[in-house]
């Protein structure tokens, strides 16, 4: 008998959403009403998986095809919470460009529904059906400004790419299906025989879908394109939930059916991470728009993410999972400094438009200080840490090239995030940016800034949290 | 007479997957093109899973095979409508003129 309890965030999640969408329908305008009950919606259902499933040791529902777990319930909470908080921050933005709408925070509840599926999904199809669940919605979230040329460039750019990766990643479940003949990532490990070259095949297709969807070197072009032309609040979406669920998916599949072959992919995803460390090192260097720069640094910290789970050991899994806690949490705070330049309803996304913010705007520029210095890893901030988990865990497993090219690329990584920070305090100022932002605007700011600043007092926290995560 | 075994199979899903891919990236005029080479590759994929499927005599091969035809006409209908907002602003769907975003 299946203990629906443990899927009742799930099944709860995608109720609200019907419900919201008729709510929407029938009731006139309703966008203000639906916003509130869907911020509602999140926090129950993040409260739901708290208490029904954290704790539960690792259990296999319907026929095996959803695993409940200490990695899955731990990533659907962050994801959950991550959600909440984008959806709480945007909502001026998008009263401002006019664009607040009813459906928009319905996207949101039905990828962050995807997502939840992508990360308990323990067989090809389930992961299938999550993550073109969440990738359906994301497409019309990045053409949601929908009358600006931009946004709906953006849009296109990213449905095409997208749906080529869906491609990739579907050749690669068949091949996988037919030289192991089952999709279910238990059997698959059990059915697996190393010197099928077509399984190698299909691990690399597979592999390729997911980077991406994360947007790792050599699969990166959408990302910049698509980050730029979204709206601001989207963008913010785009880089910090999806990449939590696609970086379980990496950890469950890896190193649930294939962890036997994992002489195969190890170079892969070493590889991947190395291209991506440096690149986003590297491009982030000339670029002028923020958002631009937001997405290539984003491409750089995907690549210490996968050094992490490249190293095939169970700490580098645990520190790839802190990590990715860290770099939401900068991001969130990033992304609040971005919302809050505004003159007269206008907003403004170019690095110049930073230029002497520190007279200004003293308290603004101090937390963007404290998030770039985070971001370039300078201790004690959080940033420092995450980094010095992966590399701890990296050189344990004597990976030292990685090592040594995450170090470089950090080093490279430090000069724009600096530059920013020259341009803030010592160039000339500008006018006055608005100062009436929402409540939530700047409580999620402090809240970021003071977790990165205070986070070396209490380190063991999380890691507590996170050392419970066990897959191997 | 040839018999026609899973071999054949494989190698037409592995062709029209070809077709697929090339057709997205040699294709400088329309973007529908591009649309019907998504559409392409995901038939080669499900031509793969069905003839394994038989082979293997188990079913969850065709109910994927389902799955994907479902989300296949989903994602299909979110492309066109983007194409048509798309449309709407630019006034072209000419790949080669879709380069407001770069740098």
């Amino acid at each position: 008998m299946t203990n629906l309890a443990l899927v009742f965030p799930e099944i709860f999640l995608s109720l609200s959403i019907m419900f919201l969408l008729i709510l929407g329908v029938f009731k006139k305008n309703s966008s203000k009403l639906i916003q509130n009950i869907s911020l509602i919606i999140l926090l129950v259902t993040s409260v739901i998986t708290l208490n029904e499933t954290l704790g539960i040791k690792e259990t296999l529902l319907f026929n095996s095809s959803v695993v409940i777990d200490y990695l899955s319930s731990f990533m659907k909470i962050v994801t959950l919470l991550a959600a909440f908080l984008v959806l709480v921050i945007s909502s001026n933005y998008l009263k401002n460009l006019k664009i607040f709408k009813i459906e928009y925070p319905i996207l949101i509840l039905s990828s962050v529904l995807g997502m939840m599926i992508m990360i308990s999904s323990n067989d090809l199809i389930v992961f299938y059906m999550g993550l073109e669940l969440q990738s359906l919605a994301l497409y019309v979230l990045a053409t949601f400004n929908r009358d600006q040329l931009k946004s709906s460039e953006a849009g296109l750019k990213y449905f095409v790419l997208s749906a080529l990766s869906s491609g990739l990643l579907l050749y690669g479940c068949s091949l996988i299906y037919g030289f192991t003949g089952s999709t279910n990532f238990n059997i698959i490990a059990n059915q697996l025989n190393s010197n099928e070259y077509a399984i190698t095949f299909g691990i690399v297709f597979i592999l390729v879908g997911l980077a991406f969807k994360i947007s790792a070197v050599p699969f990166h072009m959408w990302a910049p394109d698509v980050y730029e032309g979204s709206p601001t609040s989207v963008t913010l979406f785009f880089t910090m939930v999806p990449k939590i669920a696609a970086l379980t998916v990496f950890i469950r599949f890896l190193y649930v059916p294939f962890l036997n072959l994992i002489d195969q992919w190890q170079m892969i995803l070493i590889f991947l991470s190395i291209a991506s460390m440096l690149f986003g090192a590297i491009a982030a260097i000339g670029q002028t728009n923020l958002k631009r720069l937001i997405a290539y640094s984003s491409i750089g910290h995907v690549g210490y993410t996968l050094a992490g789970v490249a190293t095939g050991s169970n700490d580098g899994i645990q520190s790839s999972v802190i990590y990715i806690t860290i770099y939401i949490l900068m991001n969130l705070g990033l992304f609040s400094c971005l919302l809050m330049m505004k003159r007269n309803n206008k907003y403004f996304e170019d690095i110049e438009d930073l230029s002497g913010l520190s007279k200004n705007h003293p308290l603004m520029s101090l937390s963007l200080l404290v998030i770039l210095f985070s971001l370039a890893g300078i201790p004690p901030l959080a940033g420092f840490f995450a980094k010095f988990y992966i590399f701890k865990s990296v050189l344990e497993q004597s990976m030292y090239f990685l090592a040594i090219v995450g170090l470089l690329s950090t080093v490279v990584a430090a000069f724009y995030y600096l530059r920013i920070i020259k341009i803030m305090y010592f160039d000339k100022e500008k006018e006055k940016y608005d100062t009436d932002h929402s409540l939530w605007l700047k409580f999620s700011l402090m809240f970021s800034t003071l977790l990165i600043l205070i986070y070396f007092i209490f380190p063991s926290q999380l890691i507590e949290v996170v050392s419970r995560i066990n897959i191997i | 007479m040839i018999e026609i075994g899973l071999g054949h199979y494989l190698t037409l899903g592995a062709v029209i997957f070809t077709i697929g891919i090339v057709g997205i990236f040699l294709n400088r005029k329309n973007i529908i093109v591009i649309l019907m080479s998504i559409e392409l590759i995901l038939l080669a994929v499900n031509i793969n899973l069905v003839s394994f499927s038989i082979y293997l005599n188990d079913l969850s091969g065709q109910v994927f095979t389902l799955f994907i035809l479902t989300v296949a006409a989903a994602e299909a209908a979110i492309g066109l409508a983007i194409i048509v907002v798309y449309y709407r602003n630019a006034g072209t769907i000419r790949v080669e003129e879709i380069d407001n975003l770069k740098g």
